[in-house]
């Protein structure tokens, strides 16, 4: 009974829990670039999705260079070092698209609805350039080990029936996002930037009374939002791949987890990534085998028990955003709302 | 300048386009752009109605297409008994406790208060609606998709005429607008935006994957036509004769064999031309119609009310106005209209290939038409919709012409000029967003802006918002 249980536990944890908790993961640092335009900003970003595709090409194509070096990072993936360059070319490019087109709205003081449009053009020009130098097509850059502990030599450890997998790229996300959520948090509370960020974000006539240059407050918001962006980029195409158009699909559940958590606030942006993964995953899962290890051989369910299709991923996200709204429209973390 | 004035010159430019494209390429290629002109630019007032009158922000404009299209194949395909048979009454029964459920929600929402218990109650009716439903759905569902899969496998349509699909889009479109706007309305801007986009997204994944209503990724083709059939046209003998009434000058100068040859290449250009011709008469009509009444609309009482709440809620509130309302009102309005044209779309194309439905083209290329041609304007979304969809398929032949042009100079094997060639496609993505955001920048109110009509009866144009 007791290896019928933990054969049940790492085959949920092999099938649903891992994988959410690395998509959770990609998700919060996809939802923080959002929510942080949205508090600094004050817009939707429609253009994150295809900023993203931009950030991870330039990883892809840095990592390309470096191989054809011959330069490899041992088991870890190269990628990981083309990254501070990739950054840095993401970085110059949200301060660019910022300066042509964003710069001139802010000084009008454009409606919302206006930046929303802007960055519908941004997110146009951006996917052009994307599938102008790389392509549309899937493109895989991933080298170095692929596991940390294989479902084989999970098996012959524990002896169990069910293996439980962890991919290289599942741990680095989980390692790089804690560090990097640490970070962010340490720089929002504890330094100068970080607080005039946050003044500029609650009340933005008294931060300018205050002394504190907007201008700058942007700037280091599309920093952050760059870097942040870049790397969650490549973290999702090490996972799983990269395709532009598949970015272009993440927005929404960027929209929704960072609705769900509270938009604006970064803690729910985080919050609500793992809340959209982890319901994405677990609905779509077929709990057959899981319920088989549970119950005694004559419950053993005929069908797939799928709560829904795997095809409907997306729509998850999307009706929980629905949920949230029509319950508790400012989030599980109080975000902002007007 | 004054507006009629720059609408008569637009327009003609446009002409003039259609004609250099008809000359220099082929009239079939003109008249099919023109077709797909004549399409989005219904849909580019739907999304006018919401944005330029209402201030409305929608970007499931595909969605709300998709559902045109469906109504298209279940208006005009023709029913499967042997499908109805195999599941037809258990899909009856998972469709009535589905509505059954929902009843039981809207009950307990409206008995109980605010709360954690509203919250329990409505969970658990759903968690126990959910597998009685799931019981008759999945066997209706594998009997439905087991017939004839390789053909039909989906319940097929009423067998009606495809024309009443158009209708029917605009009806399926309207009810999911009601849904959405119901949810989402009421709520800051942007959180409509997200929900539209969703609601699209959501909408195109129930199409792909339900296959026992439209067959999904296998598509529906061979939607009947409300015009003639090319074939059927080639046979006819009072269409040859106008043929060769037509071409009476060159068949003189040919004889025998060679005349013949000549006269059936003739017959068949011409059915092809004759066939898009009438798909462009019925676009035109309904383009018409749904023009006059939005202008009509916009000039109207109910036209001002709604630019007053566009120009500023509060005011227009302290009137008395019911905000919420109107906006769900013109939002419905405007999503129908998308459905109509997504139903004609479907019907010009004579298949449903959900497939093919891109955001990127079904929604935010009909916001670049907008915004382009001027928001608030109708004429202006018209002229919107005919210029960006001229450049979006002459894009890529310009393009390439463009890089062959610019990288001339290079060698034919260069990598290079071999990459950009390829990617010359991509180009007009690129394009598209660029003339966004300099017209947005440099011309607000773009090419057509909004005219109103002051007091005392002169006309001016908005400069910007």
């Amino acid at each position: 009974m007791a290896t019928e249980f933990l054969n049940a536990l790492v085959l949920i944890s092999n099938f649903v829990i891992v994988p959410s908790l690395a998509y959770g993961a990609q998700l919060a640092l996809g939802a923080l670039g959002v929510t942080l335009v949205y508090s600094i900003l004050r817009f939707a970003n429609f253009a994150h999705g295809d900023f993203m595709a931009f950030g991870t090409m330039a990883t892809v194509l840095i990592t390309w260079w470096l191989q054809s070096m011959g330069v490899s990072f041992g088991p870890l993936p190269t990628a990981l070092l083309a990254l501070p360059l990739a950054i840095v070319v993401t970085i110059a490019m949200a301060l660019i698209i910022d300066r042509s087109v964003y710069k001139f709205y802010r000084k009008k003081r454009s409606a919302p609805a206006i930046f929303v449009i802007a960055s519908i053009g941004v997110m146009f020009v951006t996917n052009g350039i994307v599938r102008f130098v790389i392509g549309p097509n899937d493109q895989r850059f991933a080298d170095g080990e692929r596991f940390i502990i294989t479902a084989r030599e999970f098996k012959e450890m524990s002896g169990l029936n069910e293996g439980l997998a962890i991919k290289v790229s599942q741990g680095l996300t989980l390692g790089i996002a804690i560090a990097l959520v640490i970070a962010l948090f340490w720089f929002l509370n504890r330094t100068r930037t970080g607080k005039a960020m946050r003044a500029y974000s609650d009340n933005e006539d008294l931060a300018l009374l205050s002394g504190i240059d907007p201008e700058r407050v942007v700037m280091v918001t599309w920093i952050i939002t760059a870097a942040l962006t870049c790397i969650a980029g490549t973290l999702y195409g090490l996972d799983k791949s990269f395709k532009p158009f598949t970015y272009f699909q993440l927005l929404l559940p960027f929209f929704a987890a960072a609705i769900v958590g509270g938009i604006g606030q970064p803690v729910g942006a985080i919050v609500g990534g793992f809340v959209i993964a982890f319901s994405e995953i677990s609905i779509t899962y077929a709990y057959k085998k899981f319920l088989t290890y549970l119950t005694p051989d004559s419950w053993a369910p005929e069908s797939l028990i799928q709560l829904l299709s795997t095809d409907y991923k997306f729509a998850v996200s999307f009706i929980i955003l629905v949920v949230v709204l029509l319950i508790r429209p400012t989030g599980i973390v109080k975000g902002k709302i007007v | 300048m004054n507006s009629t004035r720059r609408a008569v010159l637009s327009f003609s430019l446009m002409g003039v386009l259609f004609l250099i494209v008809g000359f220099g390429q082929s009239w079939s290629l003109a008249l099919a752009i023109f077709n797909l002109c004549l399409i989005s630019s219904v849909m580019a007032m739907g999304v006018n109605i919401q944005w330029g009158y209402a201030g409305l922000f929608n970007v499931g404009t595909m969605g709300f297409a998709a559902l045109g299209g469906v109504a298209a194949v279940l208006v005009a395909q023709a029913p499967i008994p042997a499908a109805w048979a195999a599941g037809g009454s258990d899909l009856m029964i998972a469709a009535a406790l589905t509505l059954l459920t929902i009843a039981a929600v809207v009950f307990a929402y409206r008995r109980t208060d605010k709360g954690p218990i509203r919250s329990l109650v409505i969970t658990a009716i759903i968690l126990f609606g959910y597998f009685p439903i799931r019981l008759y759905y999945d066997p209706a569902v594998n009997a439905i998709e087991a017939v004839n899969p390789a053909y039909e496998g989906y319940l097929g349509g009423l067998g009606l005429p495809i024309i009443f699909s158009w209708l029917v889009g605009g009806v399926f479109a309207a009810g999911a607008a009601w849904v959405v706007g119901k949810i989402a309305l009421g709520l800051r801007s942007d959180y409509l935006a997200i929900a539209t986009l969703g609601i699209s997204e959501i909408i195109l994944a129930v199409i792909k994957n339900e296959d026992w209503l439209t067959r999904g990724v296998k598509n529906v083709s061979g939607l009947p036509r409300p015009v003639p059939y090319e074939i059927d046209l080639q046979e006819t003998d009072w269409f040859i004769g106008a043929v060769q009434w037509l071409n009476e000058s060159a068949l003189t100068a040919l004889a025998g064999a060679e005349r013949t040859a000549f006269l059936n290449s003739r017959v068949i250009e011409a059915s092809s031309i004759f066939v898009k011709l009438c798909y462009s008469g019925l676009f035109f009509v309904v383009l018409v119609i749904i023009f006059t009444l939005s202008a009509r609309a916009l000039n109207s009482p109910w036209g001002r009310m709604m630019r007053a709440i566009r120009d500023n809620e509060i005011s227009a509130n302290a009137m008395g106005k019911n905000i919420t309302g109107r906006h769900l009102q013109v939002f419905i309005i405007g999503s129908a209209i998308v459905g109509i044209a997504g139903a004609m779309l479907t019907t010009l194309d004579g298949q449903l290939t959900p497939g093919t439905y891109n955001p990127l083209r079904f929604t935010f290329l009909i916001w670049v038409m907008v915004i382009v041609g001027g928001s608030g304007n109708n004429l202006g979304a018209v002229l919107g919709a005919f210029l960006i969809w001229f450049f979006w398929i002459e894009a890529e032949t310009i393009g390439v012409w463009f890089i062959d042009y610019a990288t001339s100079w290079m060698d034919g094997g260069n990598p290079v000029r071999l990459h950009l060639m390829e990617s010359a496609q991509h180009m007009r993505l690129l394009i598209m967003g660029l003339v966004l955001l300099l017209v947005m920048r440099f011309n607000p109110g773009g090419l057509l802006p909004e005219v109103t009509k002051r007091a005392n009866g002169q006309k001016q144009e908005l400069k910007e918002q």
